[in-house]
């Protein structure tokens, strides 16, 4: 006969059946139980204390969007749960798949505004795929087992499951033989046979067709079947900011990315394309500008494992419901053989000659990295370097944060390799790198970790440095291109309201000198000349090192479309005052 | 904007309905009425929305996202019987009594309360003739009304059942797991 366990033990037992081997957390009154358990299990079950429940929630997803495994953070009942909310709605943005666990009060005060009491379920209702209240021992088991089967199928996303106190402290004997009942659930994992002929139909006599691989392409593992495709199809291929490293940018097909910081000769070949593929990108509005305006000369094929996404932005002709990767294979299956595929060879071929034209003509990557001629250090600097070091150094992944940064990093590294690139993209979460960056270096601790943030997001969640250090971590570097000033919105007030700097400058501390405090390696590096041997001096030492770039002020982020114009209509260059 | 009248399958489980009207008040569309009541099938309820709405098909979708929906159909242009109920407390002293039990029974609605001073009637009907029921019946003083939401149901034999649903399959939460052990 089974023991009889606490909830708590139940809780700890049932992660353990899923795979889950690490979890970010923080403790508090409602979820001690649960802490009080998981120090029989910790040899299975790595607890990682953060320092912010909000770092915990990132962290998670860093490890899960490097890994594609489920990410799993904690929080105990009232202010544990409500800092985990940003980074719940972060994930739900970028399909993470992520399982939130709180504490809640016990279930006798529930309702009572007991001490620390939230109706965290409440909150987070749009925020997750799903979520639980769970009140009674009986049921832990089986919830949890749910919540991570639906966080980690389907379109994964994340889920939040709040227990109260007491039914982790009473005792059952637990029933581990669950059958998952979700009659309601059941995602359409294979596209529909004729959808997928109709799609390879369109393909065959495309005279400008396109391939636009976005977060679906790795999320599903699918990133040798779009290569394949790509191949086969001679097809160009736009990697949106979610689709980075789906497709290697050394590739001939690669074109680049699309929408407000895309190329601008990715844009126009959008809105000139007659055939467009979006494989697992939902057509957000930073990659159509004006929607209606969106290729307005394509039919467009729409992959995507969630219905709810498709015509929700733009008008499509051939949906097609399923996982990328099924997906792609199956118009693997069905493409006809290379010299019936002839003609689509021959225009596809014209068709990427023209885009290359177009990619001269108008600025290429390479005269980005040409840096301005000023003897000040320049963004350009630092991404030039890095992108020198990076492929050549052994393997990395690459966190990003969110603005102007963010933007430099997609359009001027080399992104070759699944999973390198990780970012805030739909939720546009500052704050995400840093704890983010923890999660990936935890998953990784081989490979080494860059987080590339602002100034701005770095002084939102800095504070998960100590956690960097507590748990022995080496592998992390941060760069912080520091202007001095929430540098995007800064762009935005320069180009749209006449230089009015409403709130954008920022001071800060000595970065270099906090990192130390930290028990970090701190640099400062105000010249172009110091670069590259500052990031060598991060390579070589064996501990998580900050740099500070001081770089000049205000340096926009080109091209540029405008919110709500059509991504045809780029900005080049600041507009000379009349 | 039109008016649309939405159909939905769920399974019974606590949060299931505020999931589902969430996704209405998030657009800002008003949900104009709603009925939710158990099915033919132990554990799925049956929920009939009005609401208005430019963009209903996108919310329909998103519906089917919740993992306790089953079934949304947007039954607006279908052949449907429609029903609402209206409970009226009307100010009826005994001099009045006659002239309400007659108007009462054009609408064919029951007497079923009388007080000393009060009746209250219950009318059922498609929504508009309980709109008529209720204009007729105000002269005479209403004190009280209540109305349920609009339930429908699609005419003829292709409907929205639950039978399909195996009871047993229904939200295990329902089912205590500790009858199982």
């Amino acid at each position: 006969m089974s023991e009889q366990r606490t909830g708590a033990q139940i809780m700890c037992e049932a992660l353990i059946r899923d795979g889950v081997e690490v979890m970010f957390g923080y403790p508090g009154g409602a979820i001690m139980p649960f802490y009080y358990a998981m120090w029989e299990y910790r040899d299975q079950l790595r607890h990682v204390l953060v320092r912010h429940e909000q770092g915990g929630g990132h962290a998670a997803e860093g490890y899960a969007r490097a890994t594609g495994k489920l990410g799993v953070c904690i929080g105990t009942s009232g202010p544990g749960a409500t800092n985990l909310v940003t980074a719940i709605a972060d994930a739900m943005m970028d399909s993470t798949p992520m399982l939130a666990i709180t504490g809640q009060v016990s279930s006798a005060v529930l309702g009572k505004d007991a001490f620390q009491e939230t109706d965290i379920t409440g909150i987070t209702m749009p925020i997750t795929k799903h979520n639980y209240l769970v009140k009674r021992v009986e049921d832990i088991a089986y919830v949890i087992k749910e919540a991570i089967h639906l966080a980690t199928t389907g379109r994964p996303g994340p889920v939040l499951v709040d227990i109260t106190k007491d039914a982790m402290q009473a005792k059952i004997v637990p029933n581990w033989n669950l059958k998952l009942h979700l009659p309601g659930y059941k995602p359409t994992t294979h596209g529909n046979s004729r959808q997928i002929r109709e799609a390879i139909g369109l393909l065959s006599n495309a005279k400008k067709p396109l391939v636009m691989a976005g977060n679906g392409v790795q999320m599903s593992g699918g990133v040798a079947e779009l290569r394949e495709l790509a191949e086969r199809t001679g097809i160009p291929v736009i990697t949106t900011l979610h689709g980075i490293g789906a497709f290697p940018e050394d590739h001939p097909l690669s074109i680049g990315m699309p929408g407000m910081h895309g190329w601008v000769h990715v844009n126009r070949a959008i809105q000139e394309c007659d055939v467009l593929l979006n494989i697992g990108g939902r057509f957000d509005d930073r990659v159509t500008g004006k929607a209606s305006t969106f290729a307005p000369n394509a039919k467009i094929i729409h992959v995507d494992i969630d219905p709810s996404e498709i015509g929700k932005n733009v008008k499509v002709t051939v949906p097609i419901v399923g996982d990328a990767r099924n997906v792609m294979q199956a118009l693997l299956d069905e493409l006809p053989a290379r010299e019936e595929l002839a003609a689509l060879h021959g225009n596809a071929s014209d068709w990427l000659e023209h885009i290359r034209d177009m990619q001269d003509k108008h600025q290429h990557k390479q005269q980005y990295l040409n840096r301005p001629d000023t003897s000040n250090l320049m963004p350009h600097d630092v991404y030039a370097a890095l992108t020198r070091n990076l492929n050549a150094r052994g393997p990395y992944r690459v966190v990003t944060d969110v603005g102007q940064h963010q933007m430099w990093a997609a359009q001027l590294i080399d992104w070759q390799h699944p999973r390198t690139h990780i970012t805030s993209g739909g939720a546009g979460t500052m704050g995400f790198s840093v704890p983010a960056a923890l999660g990936v270096a935890i998953a990784y601790p081989d490979e080494t970790v860059w987080a590339i943030c602002g100034d701005g997001g770095f002084q939102m969640m800095n504070q998960e440095m100590a956690t960097i250090i507590q748990e022995g971590i080496t592998n992390v570097k941060i760069c912080v291109i520091n202007n001095g000033y929430l540098g995007m919105v800064r762009q935005w007030q320069e180009l749209f309201e006449q230089k009015r700097y409403s709130g954008t400058p920022l001071s800060g501390p000595n970065f270099a000198k906090l990192a130390e405090a930290y028990g970090w390696k701190g640099l400062t590096i105000e010249r172009a000349e110091d670069v590259e041997a500052a990031i060598a001096e991060a390579y070589a030492t064996d501990g998580p090192v900050l740099i500070d770039f001081r770089v000049e002020r205000e340096v926009n982020v080109y091209p540029m479309v405008p919110q709500g114009v059509s991504i045809g209509e780029m900005i080049m260059e600041t507009p000379n005052p009349a | 904007m039109n008016k649309h009248t939405i159909v939905a399958l769920m399974q019974d489980r606590p949060g299931a309905l505020n999931r589902a009207v969430s996704l209405f008040r998030r657009r800002g569309y008003n949900i104009e009425s709603l009925a939710v009541g158990h099915t033919e099938t132990e554990g799925i309820s049956r929920m009939t929305l009005v609401v208005e709405s430019a963009d209903v098909e996108q919310v329909v979708k998103q519906l089917y996202r919740l993992v306790e929906v089953l079934k949304v159909s947007d039954v607006t242009s279908d052949p449907t019987v429609e029903r609402e109920m209206v409970l009226v407390k009307i100010h009826a002293p005994a001099d009045k009594r006659a002239e309400v039990v007659a108007v009462g029974e054009i609408f064919g609605a029951k007497i079923v309360d009388v007080g000393a001073t009060t009746m209250v009637l219950e009318m059922t009907g498609t929504p508009s003739k309980v709109e008529n029921f209720v204009d007729v019946i105000k002269p005479f003083g209403v004190k009280e009304m209540m109305r349920t939401g609009r339930i429908a149901m699609v005419r003829g034999a292709r409907g929205h059942g639950a039978q399909s649903y195996d009871a047993a399959e229904n939200g295990h939460l329902a089912e205590p797991l500790a009858a199982l052990n």
